[in-house]
């Protein structure tokens, strides 16, 4: 994959929400908030980050991604799209009978996933699974990255797998939390408490890094410094906003598992298409 | 028949819990192919994973007691090619760990093995936490997953490297007690075939596991009586021989099924729902009859659950008193 450059990463952030929001629109369902907070990790990943190549999906050298929140999948099917995984047009089948993009993602059904997921807190653990098999194989190669929610920490496999992969010291694994702080019942804090967070991984023996989730050069930095750490596994604490780039979205709970209408979608791609009013839009 | 060990029925044979066979079979399947690892929640020794985690030290993943860490690690670990062996008690995989099975690995379609050990009320002393009786029922119901039930160590052995070269998700059920190694060295096993033990034409016992024993010394309770029962061993939950059960219940007429688990849902509710669809007939499910188990020494279990060989004769004459033979 070419890398590209940060404008264009930044752009290509903003091509993926308004995939999103089309996406969203014409299936009717599924989940608004959190694709599009991860929207500029997703871009610096599939764009510059990540070893891949979309033309032959199981490359036996390609980086391997793992979404462990599955109903984010929107943010990675629209990445794949714009990456020349299948074209784009494909996108309008989200969620549809007969698609290969179903509501949560199903890797026997579309090349270029790494799993299927969607019930939380077990995408660490197969992330641990083949960052161990990579080391049996003493592969230096390869990496194993995973996005993980910050509501699915809730789960106890999540903490099963952050024991695990510490006493195996993988730190051929890249783990990004994407920290909105919201989950389907309200704020983290109120529904289970997470913090502190940052803490509590660096007790389970791992590095830590905070970044803002929406800077996709501290994304990509802090990428470049997590493959460096050897001594410890890597984890990366994403400050990211639920429904970024759509100011009626963001940081509201409710947006976590709605589309928008018909009215909504062409509101909020306004906003995309305007950076919110900071240019004039030529559709306009 | 030539392949049954001698001395059925008598203090003379031989015993060997299926869990030994299975630690060898799991040496040799390492020893076959360097993809083979195991992966254990902190019961190395008892699940019998011991031998091929001295043997293979680099290839052995210790995952202390989070079962359903394990199964999802071992996701991970087939899909960059690995062939997992993920063993602990059935009780707790896959009895914890049923959702993360049935996401990553089934649906996910990754070649895991998932060795459930020390299953069914034979477990003894333990008592009912520990006696593993829905694991049939849980496995079978999930698309893509082969259920393997040996009948004793030979065949848990020949089974293990099976499931070593099936490249699908596959559930072992294990026994923890010593049982009759009715088999030979010799006696075919593939997955997926039942097998003729004895035959007869009165009654067909179709069992499952280490039950198979009981149901042989059954069949010469029976004949004792003048009643000809055949024993048929599927030691293959699923898929199951539709064609070896079918022929034996069209010839004998009337089934009994045995299995040491939850009757409901498990090996005689897979039998009942073949032959309900092809050709109707009755069928007796012996196996736990919606309780749990308790305390006890396991022979002493087996009789006050009513599975052991004077169990399953008096149900089959009584069977044969009271059913007509189907379809004959």
């Amino acid at each position: 994959m070419m890398q590209l450059t940060l404008p264009q990463l930044e752009q290509k952030a903003n091509d993926i929400r308004m995939d999103i929001i089309r996406m969203l629109e014409h299936a009717g369902s599924g989940h608004s908030a959190g694709p599009l907070g991860l929207s500029d990790i997703f871009a610096a990943l599939y764009f510059h980050v990540l070893k891949h190549d979309p033309k032959n999906p199981d490359w036996e050298e390609r980086d391997i991604l793992i979404l462990s929140n599955g109903h984010c999948t929107p943010v990675r099917y629209a990445a794949m799209a714009e990456a020349g995984y299948f074209p784009k047009e494909e996108l309008m089948t989200l969620r549809q009978f007969g698609s290969r993009l179903q509501g949560h993602p199903e890797r026997t059904r579309l090349p270029g996933l790494e799993t299927t997921s969607g019930p939380l807190g077990s995408g660490l653990s197969q992330a641990a699974g083949m960052a161990k098999a990579l080391q049996i194989d003493q592969n230096h190669t390869r990496w194993v990255y995973c996005i993980t929610g910050d509501g699915e920490l809730d789960e106890g496999n999540i903490w099963e797998a952050a024991m695990f992969v510490a006493k195996e010291n993988l730190h051929n694994l890249i783990v990004i939390v994407d920290r909105n702080n919201i989950q389907i019942d309200g704020p983290t804090e109120q529904v289970m408490p997470l913090e502190t967070l940052r803490e509590k991984w660096e007790a389970f023996g791992w590095h830590v890094q905070e970044i803002d989730g929406h800077n996709v050069e501290s994304v990509i930095d802090a990428c470049s410094m997590a493959r460096a750490t050897v001594e410890k596994p890597s984890l990366i604490i994403a400050h990211t906003i639920p429904g970024k780039g759509v100011p009626f979205m963001e940081y509201d709970y409710h947006w976590h598992g709605a589309p928008p209408n018909s009215d909504q979608a062409k509101e909020a791609l306004k906003k995309l298409r305007t950076l919110n009013g900071k240019i004039r839009s030529e559709h306009e | 028949m030539s392949h049954l060990a001698p001395h059925i029925g008598t203090d003379d044979i031989k015993m060997e819990p299926t869990r030994a066979g299975f630690g060898r079979g799991l040496l040799e399947a390492g020893k076959r192919n360097e993809q083979v690892v195991g992966l254990c929640a902190d019961l190395t020794e008892s699940t019998r994973m011991i031998e091929f985690a001295q043997a293979f030290p680099n290839r052995y993943v210790e995952i202390g007691v989070a079962e359903q860490n394990m199964v999802t690690v071992a996701s991970g670990m087939a899909a960059m090619g690995k062939v997992p062996f993920a063993s602990s008690y059935a009780a707790f995989a896959p009895g914890r760990c049923w959702e993360q099975i049935r996401t990553t690995i089934c649906l996910n379609d990754r070649p895991v093995k998932i060795v459930g050990s020390h299953a069914g009320i034979s477990v003894g002393p333990d008592g009912a936490t520990h006696q593993m009786l829905e694991d049939i029922a849980l496995m079978r119901a999930l698309p893509n997953m082969v259920v393997v039930v040996p009948g004793d160590s030979l065949e848990a052995e020949k089974a293990t490297l099976a499931l070593a070269e099936n490249n699908k998700p596959s559930y072992l059920r294990l026994a923890r007690e010593k049982t009759a190694i009715f088999t030979t060295p010799s006696a075919p096993f593939e997955i997926g075939k039942a097998y003729v033990l004895h035959e007869g034409t009165d009654v067909s016992i179709m069992a499952t596991g280490v039950m198979t024993y009981q149901a042989l010394v059954a069949a010469q309770l029976l004949a004792h009586r003048g009643i000809h029962a055949e024993v048929v061993h599927v030691p293959t939950v699923k898929p199951l021989d539709a064609d070896t059960i079918i022929a034996s219940a069209k010839k004998c007429g009337r089934v009994i099924t045995v299995e040491e688990a939850q009757a409901a849902a498990g090996f005689g509710s897979a039998v009942n729902e073949l032959l309900s669809e092809t050709w109707p007939m009755p069928v007796h499910r012996m196996g736990m009859q919606d309780r749990f188990g308790e305390s006890g020494k396991p022979e002493e279990l087996l009789r006050h659950f009513g599975l052991d060989a004077p169990h399953i004769a008096a149900q089959a004459q009584d069977w044969v008193s009271r059913m007509p033979q189907y379809h004959r």
